[in-house]
C-alpha cells in the first residue's frame, strides 16, 4: 500500500502547480522588477483588467476539456459576438445588443455541439473548421472596419464602468468563476460533464445522457466566449475582427495548467483562474522588463512549454 | 428495507422471462428462451461464445427489446425502452468492462448519475454520498482504503467490488452479472464471490454470465444452459455435475 500513498501524494502536489508556479513569477517579476512599478496596485488591477476576457473563455473551455471535447473556435466566436453586439448597438439600445453578442456566441457554440453531440464528428475537426469559418464570418460582416461602441451604459456595464469602486471587469470574473465553479463543482450537471470525459460509456449505462451534455459544454464555451467578445467590446468602446484571435494559446495554457485534464474527466475551474491571472502576469513582466514582441513570444512560449510539462507529467500514467 | 417488502407482497418468482425470441434481421440470436427467477436465488447461465448470454442480458437490462416473448417483473409484464427504464424497476448489471469512471472517487461512481442533491440550488451532497458508499463497503467488506478512493488507485478485485456495490445499492429486485471475474486473479475472484454469497442473503435475484463451471457450482442454485440461441435446459446445481454440464454445453454426449 505505500506506492499507493505515493501516488496520492504525487496526485495532490500536481494540484498545487499552478499556485506555486503563479507564486514563483509572482515573486520574480516582485524582485526583478520592484524598480519598474511591477508591484503597484495599478499594475496589478490592470493585469486581472486585462485577463478578464480570457479567464472567460478558460472557465467554458474548463468544461469542454472536461467533457472529453474541445474547442478551437471560441477565438473567433469573441469577434463575431462583438461585432454582433456592436452593430446591434448602433441602432438600438444596450439588451439588444447584449443578447445579439450572447445569442450569437450561444448559437455558435450550439452549431458546433450539434455536429459533435448528434452527428459524432470529432470535435478537435469540427471546431477548427468553424474557427476558420466565422474568422472568415467576423472579417467579411464589416469590411475589416472596427465598429465603434459609444453606448455609454454598456461601455461602462463591460469596461470601464464600477460598482462599490471594482470596476466591472473584475466583477464579471469574480461572478463567472463563482458561478462557473459551483455549477462545475457542486452541480449534478457538472459532475454528469465530467463523468461523461471520464468515461463516456459508463455515463451513458448510468442514466447520464451522454449527447445532451455532449451539446451543453459546446453552448457554454459559445456563450462565454460571447461573453468575452462583450467584455472586449466595452473595454476598448469598438469591435473589431482581430479581438481574440490571440487568446487561443494563452487560454488553453491556462486551463491546462491549471489542473484540467487535456482528455477529459478532471478540472478546475478556480485552477483555470489562477492559470488565467499567471499568464496575464507573464504578459505583463515581459513587457515591463522591456522584452521586445518577439522575445516575448519566445519567452512566453517556453514558459508555458515548462508549465504544461510539469502539470501533465503524472497524469499519463 | 426494500427488499423485505418485496418478499412479504409477493412469493412468485421475480424475474419470469416467458418464450422469449430475438432475431437480428434474419439471425436468429435467442429462440424461445423461459426461465424463472426467485428471490435469493443464484442462477447462472452457461454456454459457448455467441450462444446467446450476453443478448439475454441485454434484453433484461432494457438494452435491447425481446423480438416477441414477455419479461415479467414480480409477475407484471414489463416493456424497457431503455437502460435507464430498467434500472428504474430495480434492475441492475454489472458489466465485464466496470463502467467506472476511473478519475473518479468511489463515492461519485456509487453515485453515477443518480447523484444526491441538497438544499435549494440542488448542490451535490457529498458528506451524505461518502457516507452511504461507506457504510455500504463496510457491509459487503469491500476492501477499499476509502470511499474518497480514486477508482484508478483500486486494484482489478477492488474495482469489480465497487461496481457490485454500487449495484447493490440501487437493485431493488434483480442483479445481471455478465462475467464478473473475467478479469480477476484467484484471490479477487474469491472476494468477489463472497460479495455475491452476501447479495443472496440479502434476498436479491441474481442472474451471473460465467464461463468458469467451478465457479458456477461454488455459487449457482440453478444452472441454465444455452447453445446457438437454443435453451438446452435447466438443472438443480446440487443435482448435476460437471460432465452434464459440459456436455450440454458442447452438445456432445
Amino acid at each position: 500500500m505505500e506506492w499507493l500513498k505515493s501516488a496520492r501524494q504525487t496526485f495532490d502536489l500536481q494540484q498545487y502547480v499552478v499556485y506555486l508556479g503563479f507564486l514563483a513569477i509572482f515573486l520574480f517579476f516582485a524582485i526583478t522588477l520592484s524598480d519598474d512599478g511591477f508591484l503597484t496596485t495599478r499594475n496589478l488591477s490592470n493585469i486581472v483588467l486585462q485577463t478578464a476576457p480570457a479567464t472567460i473563455m478558460a472557465i467554458g473551455f474548463v468544461f469542454v476539456l472536461s467533457a472529453g471535447e474541445i474547442d478551437l473556435s471560441f477565438g473567433s466566436i469573441v469577434a463575431v459576438s462583438a461585432l454582433s453586439g456592436a452593430v446591434v448597438m448602433q441602432d438600438y439600445p444596450m439588451v439588444a445588443g447584449i443578447a445579439a453578442g450572447l445569442g450569437v456566441g450561444l448559437a455558435i457554440g450550439w452549431f458546433n455541439g450539434v455536429l459533435v453531440a448528434y452527428l459524432r464528428l470529432p470535435s478537435f475537426l469540427v471546431t477548427l473548421a468553424t474557427l476558420g469559418l466565422f474568422a472568415g464570418l467576423a472579417r467579411s460582416m464589416t469590411n475589416l472596419r472596427s465598429i465603434p461602441v459609444v453606448n455609454d451604459a454598456f461601455t461602462g456595464f463591460f469596461g470601464s464602468g464600477a460598482l462599490f469602486g471594482i470596476p466591472s471587469l473584475i466583477l464579471w470574473t469574480i461572478g463567472a468563476v463563482i458561478v462557473g465553479h459551483i455549477v462545475y463543482r457542486e452541480s449534478r450537471f457538472g459532475a454528469h460533464v465530467i463523468a461523461t470525459g471520464d468515461n463516456a460509456g459508463a455515463a451513458q449505462v448510468s442514466g447520464i445522457k451522454v449527447p445532451r451534455i455532449r451539446l451543453a459544454v459546446m453552448m457554454i464555451s459559445g456563450g462565454c466566449a460571447g461573453l468575452a467578445g462583450l467584455l472586449y467590446a466595452g473595454r476598448l468602446q469598438a469591435a473589431r475582427y482581430t479581438l481574440g484571435e490571440s487568446d487561443l494559446m494563452t487560454v488553453i495554457a491556462a486551463v491546462i495548467v491549471g489542473g484540467t485534464a487535456l482528455n477529459g474527466g478532471k478540472g478546475s475551474v478556480i485552477g483555470a483562474l489562477v492559470g488565467s491571472l499567471l499568464m496575464g502576469m507573464l504578459n505583463n513582466g515581459l513587457i515591463l522588463m522591456g522584452l521586445s514582441v518577439s522575445d516575448q513570444m519566445i519567452v512566453r512560449g517556453l514558459i508555458i512549454l515548462i508549465a504544461v510539462a510539469i502539470s501533465l507529467r503524472d497524469t499519463s500514467r | 428495507m426494500a427488499l423485505n417488502a418485496t418478499q412479504e407482497t409477493s412469493t412468485g418468482p421475480v424475474l419470469e422471462l416467458a418464450n422469449i425470441h430475438k432475431a437480428f434481421g434474419g439471425v436468429v440470436a435467442v429462440e424461445d428462451f423461459s426461465l424463472d427467477l426467485h428471490a435469493g436465488e443464484i442462477v447462472a447461465l452457461v454456454g459457448d461464445n455467441g450462444a446467446g448470454k450476453s443478448t439475454l442480458i441485454k434484453m433484461i437490462s432494457g438494452v435491447h427489446a425481446p423480438t416477441s416473448g414477455t419479461i415479467s417483473l414480480d409477475g407484471e409484464a414489463v416493456a424497457f425502452a431503455d437502460a435507464s427504464v430498467a434500472r428504474a424497476h430495480g434492475v441492475e448489471v454489472v458489466y465485464q468492462d466496470l463502467a467506472l469512471a476511473d478519475q473518479q472517487p468511489v463515492y461519485m461512481n456509487m453515485f453515477l448519475g443518480r447523484e444526491t442533491v441538497r438544499g435549494p440550488l440542488n448542490l451535490l451532497d457529498r458528506k451524505a454520498m461518502m457516507r452511504e458508499t461507506q457504510a455500504l463497503v463496510d457491509e459487503l467488506d469491500v476492501r477499499i482504503p476509502s470511499a474518497k478512493a480514486i477508482i484508478r488507485d483500486l486494484s482489478g478485485g477492488q474495482r469489480q467490488g465497487v461496481a457490485i456495490a454500487r449495484a447493490t445499492h440501487w437493485a431493488k429486485k434483480l442483479i445481471l452479472l455478465d462475467e464478473p471475474t473475467a478479469a480477476l486473479g484467484v484471490a479477487e475472484t474469491a472476494r468477489v464471490e463472497e460479495i455475491v454469497k452476501i447479495l443472496r442473503e440479502r434476498n436479491i435475484a441474481i442472474l451471473i454470465i460465467s464461463h468458469s463451471l467451478d465457479q458456477v457450482f461454488r455459487l449457482s442454485d440453478r444452472i441454465c444452459v444455452l447453445r446457438r440461441g437454443v435453451q438446452i435446459g435447466v438443472r438443480e446445481t446440487a443435482k448435476s455435475d460437471k460432465n452434464e454440464i459440459v456436455s450440454m454445453i458442447t452438445g456432445v454426449a
